[in-house]
């Protein structure tokens, strides 16, 4: 490198990156000009200050969560699941051909199906209920509604079914596995039962109505205003249907 | 698994000191270098294996730290570059002013001359290494150098030139 000094140079000599000719060079430049000494002396400085602010960044130890072994074990635990998610599908869809007590129109990944999974499962168990068929009963709707919209953390309302034939019996809360959801019972006449099963954090899943059966239970579900819906009765489509069109009405005049 | 921990782990210390120096939050800093270190193992395989691991383990950080910039820029996050100084600087600000200074004066250079300066004056890496951790040419890396630390300069000598522009 030959020719005058420049702004390289000095930044060269700030970091102790010049070589020996150069040096020399850079050298006689600055013992004629002062001034540039000078401020090649303050440039010098405030490198050694910056070190020696940010040492202590670089001597504390290192925390658990950036240790090697420990990312890799919180990839492979990621990646296990979703392998175990993959083959969960895959099983269903397996068995689903063989055997007619897995959910029709089922579809993988979705998210809904484990959504009308749920219902189904919360259904079976609370419908046959005579004494504790509900957590809060019909008489207590606004303190029902009130609870569940605090814990699914959104407003709701309880469908008005009568019309299709349904009196609201009550709610309760229930586990899934994205957090809270509700199911709210109804009755008919006749002491059938149904049940409106609601669960944050489906929106995605798609506004038409699916229909899935098992093990006996009907159930229609789709999603709207981050919601899923699952209306669960008696495997008779046309009703079921009637009840999950009124309530996807009623959800529109809200 | 321990031939990476063992190839990987010696630069953690510096990959902190560097991200607490863009960012001067610890949190921030270590969620930076730990999105950083899940890219590097992810993408273990693609490295050049007669490469310079240090650079591009640095290159990865930097790529990071420039996405979260762009994505906090849309959604109007409010980046925490100005005024603010850690607890330790704070801690430092009866100590010594000089150094209280440094760091704001640091906080006050646009982002990719502070990232030039860090990674050439702390971080010892050669004018090259910079020029590729960054994916600009080197006489890049040596004008925003030069200006970077021109600037910190006359901000430690006393002087609030308009030119320290408070924002990027």
């Amino acid at each position: 490198m030959t020719g005058p000094i420049g702004d390289d140079d000095i930044q060269a000599a700030v970091d102790g990156r010049i070589d020996g000719a150069r040096r020399a060079l850079v050298e006689e430049y600055l013992a004629k000009n002062p001034e540039a000494a000078q401020r090649l002396e303050s440039l010098a400085a405030q490198r050694a200050a910056l070190r020696e602010r940010l040492a202590a960044k670089a001597d504390a130890p290192i925390p658990s969560r950036l240790r090697v072994v420990n990312i890799l074990a919180t990839r492979a635990a990621r990646r296990r699941a979703a392998l175990l998610r993959i083959a969960a599908a895959l099983l269903l869809v397996v068995a689903g051909g063989g055997g007619g007590w897995v959910l029709r129109g089922l579809i993988p990944g979705s998210g809904a199906p484990e959504m009308t999974r749920e219902a189904i499962a919360a259904h079976r168990v609370f419908v046959v209920e005579r004494r504790h068929p509900v957590e809060v009963a019909s008489n207590e709707e606004a303190h029902l509604v009130q609870w569940l919209s605090n814990r699914l953390g959104r407003k709701l309302t309880a469908p008005d079914l009568a019309a299709e034939g349904w009196r609201l019996m009550g709610g309760r809360l229930l586990p899934a596995e994205t957090g809270p959801a509700a199911q709210l019972m109804y009755e008919d006449g006749a002491g059938q039962r149904m049940t409106v099963y609601l669960r944050p954090g489906d929106g995605r899943a798609g506004a038409e109505f699916r229909y899935a059966e098992a093990h006996g239970v009907g159930a229609f579900w789709w999603a709207e205003d981050g919601l899923g819906y699952a209306v669960s009765g008696p495997a008779d489509r046309s009703r079921l249907l009637r009840a999950a069109q009124a309530i996807h009405a009623q959800i529109a005049q809200r | 698994m321990h031939d990476l921990a063992a190839l990987i782990e010696p630069h953690i210390p510096a990959l902190r000191r560097y991200a607490w120096a863009l960012l001067r939050d610890d949190q921030a800093a270590d969620d930076l270098v730990q999105d950083c270190l899940e890219r590097a193992l992810a993408r273990w395989h693609l490295r050049r294996r007669d490469g310079n691991l240090r650079a591009w383990l640095f290159a990865i950080l930097h790529n990071r730290f420039i996405s979260d910039r762009r994505r906090d820029a849309r959604r109007g996050v409010q980046l925490p570059l100005d005024g603010e100084i850690g607890g330790p600087a704070a801690a430092d600000a009866e100590a010594g002013v000089a150094r209280r200074d440094l760091l704001e004066g640091l906080a006050l250079l646009p982002p990719e001359q502070r990232e030039v300066v860090l990674l050439v004056g702390v971080e010892d890496l050669s004018y090259d290494e910079a020029a590729r951790v960054l994916g600009i040419p080197i006489g890049t890396v040596m004008s925003r150098l030069s200006r970077g630390r021109e600037k910190l300069r006359r901000y430690i000598e006393g002087e609030r030139p308009a030119m320290l522009r408070r924002v990027k």
